[in-house]
């Protein structure tokens, strides 16, 4: 991590006072925060409060409405021209994507292609990668994630945590700058999780950038670099995981801690 | 700590009841049901009548229904029915595609046309917007192309549609687009909307989205409904009496029919083939339907039956297990790729 900030001084996501409304409902209220180079993240907090909006505004599959999102110094999803703000057109939103690699909570494999083609669909179309190259690739990943033997199965032959598994390969196989995991074991059956989480936590080990919005207080104490706790859409107490966890200073984060943990 | 007791508790039950089913067969008396014997005898009976009557009344005239199934006029029409089914079906499809993805548009002006189309043609009989097709023609002599109320800078007569085969096959085409773009329309809004995020979020374009990951997934939904509209299709062919044409299987075999008088046998002989072809597209739409399939949980569920339902504790107790099984499935749907 030291290394990271010699390279450079840009950080990976920058939020400075971004706010979010679905119609009248306002889910995010002035969020601010930085994620450093190979940095873990983790937020956590109730269901509804904002966490999965705001990782999803991180690669715009939601627009900001107010404030300033940056990843690595570029603004998410507008250009800047003087002091005025252009939406990006369609290829241009899809190429800030490029960089930034998302696991779902339910997964979302294409369930009409097996575990590899599912990893290969990108780096063709988008990167313009052969065939053969990305299905050696996608081979490695599949290794990688402890899924060699499953590359030519369907999602639907697949258990949930192996279906995860594969589902991190196929972000994983754009090359990613950038990981944001959504709830990621929060669709599975417990005795499943762990296997998600070892994956999530080789991953971090190498120096991935990640965020990860979760449940699992354990991997946060255990992997995160830094922890949000959010509520009603506003970041209630952040700082080091085991500062959070151990000794909470908000109420709000003291009840949510005393029934999760 | 409850839970790995109880498991173990009821573990050797399960296996017990499965050793008393496996070992004594159970032999009781089966219940008896007297209604239905009856009711399919009285059936069978009636049907018996009907065609022993039928085979023997003049009216049907069997004999010239012998003459004329394999006459090649008929033929030759029931090749024209076919083709008219098929050149309309697949513009169809393609229109239909076409107003599905209009009506999904972001763009209301867009949305409302492929609204209004529908509106239109799905509002009025096939059979009117046959007879408008056959004269549409006089209502627009000749195709201008220049600045509206002004001098033409081009004008052709409007010949195409003084083919009245191609008008039949446009007329028939229009009136069906409508009924595939609510098909197509039901299919891609059936694909999750999860499936288009993950695209997106893989940097996959709107286009790339739609082509391999919606619109494969949203064939198995598709497929099934347009199998019946080939076949319906097959049928609305014999309104093309309305533009007039008649050159198709209806109407060639009324055209015979008015020369010989014997209207009856004529039906048959068109009905027969009418059957022949839609019998076809039957067995046709159900390998289709298996192809699509391919890939999703259901053709598992399909199978696993066949294993018995001592595997099914094996597979509840090792979630993660079951290799073999998985194995074998993917041979399978591996084979029907391939």
């Amino acid at each position: 991590m030291s290394e990271a900030s010699v390279s450079t001084s840009l950080p990976m996501v920058h939020a400075d006072c971004v706010s979010k409304s679905f119609g009248s409902n306002k889910v995010l209220r002035s969020i601010s925060l930085t994620v450093n180079r190979g940095e873990v993240l983790c937020i956590v907090g109730p269901s509804g409060s904002g966490k999965s909006t705001f990782l999803r505004c991180i690669n715009h599959l939601e627009r900001v409405d107010a404030g300033r999102l940056a990843v690595e110094g570029q603004l998410v999803g507008y250009r800047q021209k003087g002091d005025k703000l252009y939406e990006l057109k369609p290829k241009e939103a899809a190429f800030q994507r490029r960089d930034i690699g998302m696991v779902f909570q339910r997964f979302n494999l294409f369930p009409h292609l097996t575990a590899v083609e599912n990893i290969i669909q990108a780096p063709m179309r988008v990167k313009r990668m052969s065939k053969s190259a990305a299905t050696a690739r996608a081979r490695e990943l599949l290794e990688r994630v402890g899924l060699g033997d499953k590359a030519d199965y369907y999602p639907a032959h697949l258990s949930g945590g192996q279906q995860q598994r594969v589902a991190i390969a196929r972000a994983l196989a754009m090359d990613p700058k950038l990981m944001l995991f959504d709830e990621p074991t929060s669709a599975l059956d417990p005795e499943l999780v762990g296997e998600v989480l070892d994956v999530m936590k080789e991953l971090a080990a190498s120096g991935m950038t990640m965020i990860v919005v979760t449940h699992e207080m354990g991997f946060a104490r255990e992997v995160a670099d830094s922890l949000v706790f959010m509520d009603g859409g506003v970041v209630v107490e952040a700082g080091a995981p085991g500062e959070i966890l151990g000794n909470p200073q908000h109420d709000r984060t003291k009840a949510f801690l005393s029934k999760v943990l | 700590m409850s839970t790995p007791a109880e498991h173990h508790q009821s573990a050797p039950q399960i296996a017990q009841g499965t050793e008393h089913a496996q070992g004594a067969a159970i032999k009781a008396i089966p219940l008896r049901h007297p209604w239905r014997v009856i009711i399919a005898v009285v059936l069978v009976a009636f049907i018996a009548i009907f065609v022993a009557d039928a085979s023997q009344r003049a009216d049907y005239g069997w004999a010239d229904v012998g003459k004329y199934i394999f006459d090649k006029r008929i033929s030759q029409a029931a090749l024209i029915t076919l083709e008219l089914t098929v050149y309309s079906m697949v513009i169809a499809i393609v229109l239909g595609l076409l107003l599905a993805i209009m009506r999904l548009s972001p763009n209301p002006v867009v949305k409302g046309i492929a609204w209004l189309y529908l509106w239109l043609f799905r509002g009025t009989p096939v059979y009117v917007q046959l007879v408008f097709w056959g004269i549409v023609s006089l209502i627009y002599p000749v195709l201008t192309i220049g600045i509206p109320f002004g001098t033409p800078w081009v004008s052709i007569p409007n010949d195409v549609f003084h083919n009245l085969f191609v008008t039949a096959i446009i007329g028939l085409a229009l009136n069906e687009a409508a009924y595939m773009s609510e098909i197509v329309r039901a299919g891609l809004l059936s694909v999750d909307e999860g499936q288009e995020e993950a695209s997106r979020a893989l940097a996959m374009s709107w286009g790339q989205t739609m082509r391999y990951v919606v619109v494969p997934q949203a064939m198995k939904i598709i497929i099934p409904p347009t199998g019946n509209e080939v076949i319906s299709m097959l049928k609305t062919t014999s309104l093309v009496a309305a533009i007039p044409l008649s050159i198709d299987l209806y109407g060639v075999s009324r055209g015979i029919s008015a020369v010989t008088f014997t209207p009856v046998p004529l039906l048959i002989v068109a009905s027969l083939w009418y059957l022949l072809f839609t019998s076809v597209l039957m067995v046709g739409q159900h390998f289709i339907e298996k192809r699509f399939s391919r890939g999703t949980g259901r053709r598992k569920a399909d199978k696993e039956p066949d294993g018995g339902g001592g595997t099914t504790t094996a597979v509840a107790g090792t979630p993660l297990g079951a290799p073999t099984l998985g194995g074998q499935l993917t041979g399978t749907d591996f084979g029907g790729k391939r």
